[in-house]
């Protein structure tokens, strides 16, 4: 049980994932694959918006699998990606059962019943397909970086009272970061490193009109030299694919069905964030030029 | 293809050399995805390989560029290169269809094609070899734009019309870049892969001189300073909250315990809050070590939070205080420089530094901004231009700061030669080279408090 066994091929992984709306690059679907046929994690990062935690959503609505996310942030600790005992629950049964005595009471209160299974040691317990989803690793504490290497190197976890739980059927592993802090040698050693940048114009093209098919087909050319001109600029935030997306929703609503300066000016604050952002890229698409000829 | 795990260490051996950190163990990911894609697609040989031997986005340039070494499109003379003949009319005049109609194969096809015509000087063993330079200056791809944005005009003008020149210009820099992968690969055949390897890949960003960087690579470390500062900044935020547990605060614990009928099983800790220091920046912005500076600016610009106060100081001949304009939101170093340049009274002679003169100007005039709870940061390259370094004022601001850091961009084989007066002031505070983004990033993250 090395390998997941959810794709058959490179093709496979292009066409399943295409079949759920999520148009995958050579180096997504060559790399979505090895983690697949390999058994090893998938660490994904790049930046926010280019679809990271989109692909373990697609991967697992593929096979459909089960997704458990661990959402990590700050301060997060193993009672809140493992496991933890239910100890009010716990403190219940033993008023309940006041007159038994010790032993009956130890065996039963450290049970399958009491125990509060978080998104890790889900996982890995159950029969059925699943992908596991650790969003955002680089926002936790390095601490948590070491249970997550014990986890996703053997896919087994050791609960003292229980005994050590090993996964049936090992899940697929996607491990999102945004790169704010370096991640661990030892965490990047056990992975395979895919980095999601944003996509060329054909494919984000046809991302586009696959998920807003009303587009006009030359309205999103346009639209996608726009975000590509953007993107060429140093600005504070780069409008994402997520953001492409968003704009073409809006100028359909708009009723827009050519780009010209209003339009533009009037959506821009769709696709960027920062009010300096906004002044310089009005500035570089000449928002302000009057049409003389 | 007998050679290939041969080949694979070779190629894992010249990324280790460029910087990229691969061990045996990512060797034997990297072989065993190869058994799983097979080799029948080049792209997804690349993508394979580099999904087990890159750890972090930045190395990937360097990893694309070695692996177009050691893994080629073909060998020898392009196909079709010796399937036509082509002059250089010819050759320009089909580049310029490919560049209009964005057809990137065709200018990869026409890049080897140019490379073997062009590019070649001379085959004598050892000697010979192909230049992206020579061949990319007959061919002139940049003279074609004009003719190109022409081409590719549609009737009626258009919203994204205005941005067409950007689009040319950018496709043909990526065909810039194939005759320089396709120079590369020929005289790789000639010379040997080690080689080329050797000395003609350029280094990832965070490894380049910030004293000999070009603006390409300049722009490259830029982008590479923002998440820098983001990473630095978490790394400090968990040291000093690592650095705050410790007493259990026995009131919250007990509070705590209520919801396990009186167990106190989670403990409270006590938060301290400590005082976060001051920082001191005093930077040399004369044209040697202008670049540096700009750059160290701007990371301590994005790691102010951290400290409770931040004063910049830069100076030529004469210092002055900046920490107005590097607080004011430039976050572009060109830019930033041009401001200080403008609005900060710096230089009253030639504009060469002058060590004596500034420090001693800071010390007149800005001591009080040095206390015991400030770390001092000097950047500069302690060239004096022969002048007095003026000891007594780096001993004073010293004896006032809690620590005090120099940091030298230029590479400790030089410190003290000519009229750098580097040992000097070594011997008075800790002094560092600091050359690359990655290096400034390790010292400040030693350097800086917890």
């Amino acid at each position: 049980m090395t390998q997941t066994g959810f794709f058959t091929s490179v093709d496979d992984v292009t066409a399943s994932l295409a079949e759920v709306g999520y148009l995958a690059s050579t180096a997504v679907a060559t790399t979505v694959y090895l983690a697949d046929r390999l058994g090893k994690p998938l660490l994904v990062e790049g930046p926010a918006g280019v679809g990271k935690t989109e692909l373990a959503n697609a991967v697992a609505k593929v096979r459909e699998a089960r997704l458990v996310r661990l959402q990590c942030y700050e301060g997060i600790d193993e009672a809140r990606a493992l496991y933890e005992w239910n100890h009010a629950k716990q403190l219940l049964r033993i008023t309940a059962g006041r007159d038994e005595g010790w032993e009956a009471a130890r065996t039963d209160i450290f049970g399958e019943e009491f125990l509060l299974r978080r998104p890790l040691l889900t996982a890995i317990s159950g029969d059925e397909p699943t992908v596991l989803l650790v969003d955002e690793t680089d926002k936790a504490d390095v601490e948590i970086e070491g249970l997550l290497l014990e986890v996703l190197g053997d896919f087994q976890v050791t609960v003292p009272e229980l005994g050590t739980i090993t996964a049936s059927t090992r899940p697929f592993v996607v491990l999102t970061s945004n790169a704010t802090r370096e991640l661990s040698e030892a965490l990047r050693r056990r992975c395979l490193f895919l980095h999601i940048d944003f996509p060329d114009a054909e494919l984000e093209r046809r991302i586009v009109l696959s998920r807003v098919p009303e587009l006009d087909a030359s309205l999103a050319t346009a639209l996608i030299k726009v975000i590509g001109e953007l993107r060429a600029m140093e600005l504070r935030k780069a409008p994402s694919v997520s953001e492409t997306i968003d704009w073409a929703r809006t100028l359909l609503a708009l009723g827009a069905d050519t780009l010209d300066e209003t339009v533009v000016r009037d959506s821009l604050g769709v696709i960027l964030k920062h009010q300096d952002d906004v002044t310089k890229a009005a500035d570089r698409l000449e928002l302000d030029r009057v049409l003389g000829g | 293809m007998g050679d290939l795990p041969d080949r694979l260490v070779e190629f894992v051996r010249a990324l280790r050399e460029h910087g990229v950190q691969a061990g045996p163990s990512e060797t034997v990911d990297a072989a065993a995805a190869l058994e799983v894609l097979g080799l029948d697609d080049r792209e997804r040989v690349r993508e394979g390989l580099a999904a087990a031997l890159i750890r972090r986005g930045g190395q990937r340039a360097v990893f694309d560029a070695t692996f177009d070494l050691f893994f080629p499109l073909g060998a020898g003379v392009p196909e079709s290169a010796r399937e036509r003949e082509f002059d250089l009319a010819a050759l320009r005049e089909e580049l310029a269809s490919a560049l209009a109609a964005g057809d990137e194969a065709a200018m990869a096809r026409l890049a080897g094609v140019a490379v073997d015509l062009l590019g070649n000087y001379g085959q004598a063993a050892g000697g010979g070899g192909f230049s992206a330079h020579q061949a990319l200056d007959r061919l002139q791809p940049q003279t074609l734009i004009s003719g190109v944005m022409a081409a590719m005009r549609t009737g009626e003008p258009e919203f994204t019309d205005r941005f067409r020149r950007d689009e040319v210009r950018r496709r043909v820099e990526a065909f810039r870049n194939n005759v320089r992968t396709e120079a590369r690969r020929r005289t790789a055949e000639v010379r040997g892969r080690d080689r080329v390897a050797k000395h003609a890949i350029a280094p990832p960003a965070d490894r380049v001189d910030f004293l000999l960087a070009s603006r390409a690579q300049l722009a490259e470390l830029r982008r590479t300073v923002q998440p820098l500062s983001r990473k630095l900044a978490a790394r400090l935020a968990a040291r000093r909250r690592r650095a705050n547990r410790g007493r259990v605060d026995l009131r919250r614990t007990l509070r705590r315990s209520l919801g396990t009928g009186g167990v106190p099983l989670r403990p409270a800790y006590r938060v301290r809050r400590p005082g976060r220091p001051e920082l001191v920046l005093l930077c040399d912005l004369s044209g040697s070590v202008a670049g540096f500076a700009n750059f160290t600016m701007l990371l301590v610009q994005a790691l102010a939070e951290e400290f409770s106060r931040v004063r910049v100081f830069a100076f030529i001949d004469t210092v002055d205080e900046v920490t107005r304009l590097v607080t004011g939101g430039e976050t572009d170093p060109a830019a930033l420089g041009e401001r200080i340049a403008a609005e900060a009274e710096l230089s009253t002679w030639d504009g060469h530094s002058d060590y004596r003169h500034a420090l001693g100007g800071f010390i007149e005039r800005y001591l009080d901004a040095v206390g015991p709870k400030t770390s001092v940061l000097i950047l500069g390259d302690a060239r004096t231009n022969g002048g007095d370094p003026n000891l007594p004022a780096v001993q004073a601001i010293r004896a006032r700061a809690r620590r005090t850091y120099w940091l030298n961009p230029e590479r400790e084989a030089l410190w003290s030669t000519g009229d750098s007066a580097a040992h000097a002031y070594a011997s008075v505070v800790e002094m560092h080279e600091c050359r690359t983004a990655r290096q400034l990033a390790d010292l400040v993250a030693k350097i800086l408090p917890t």
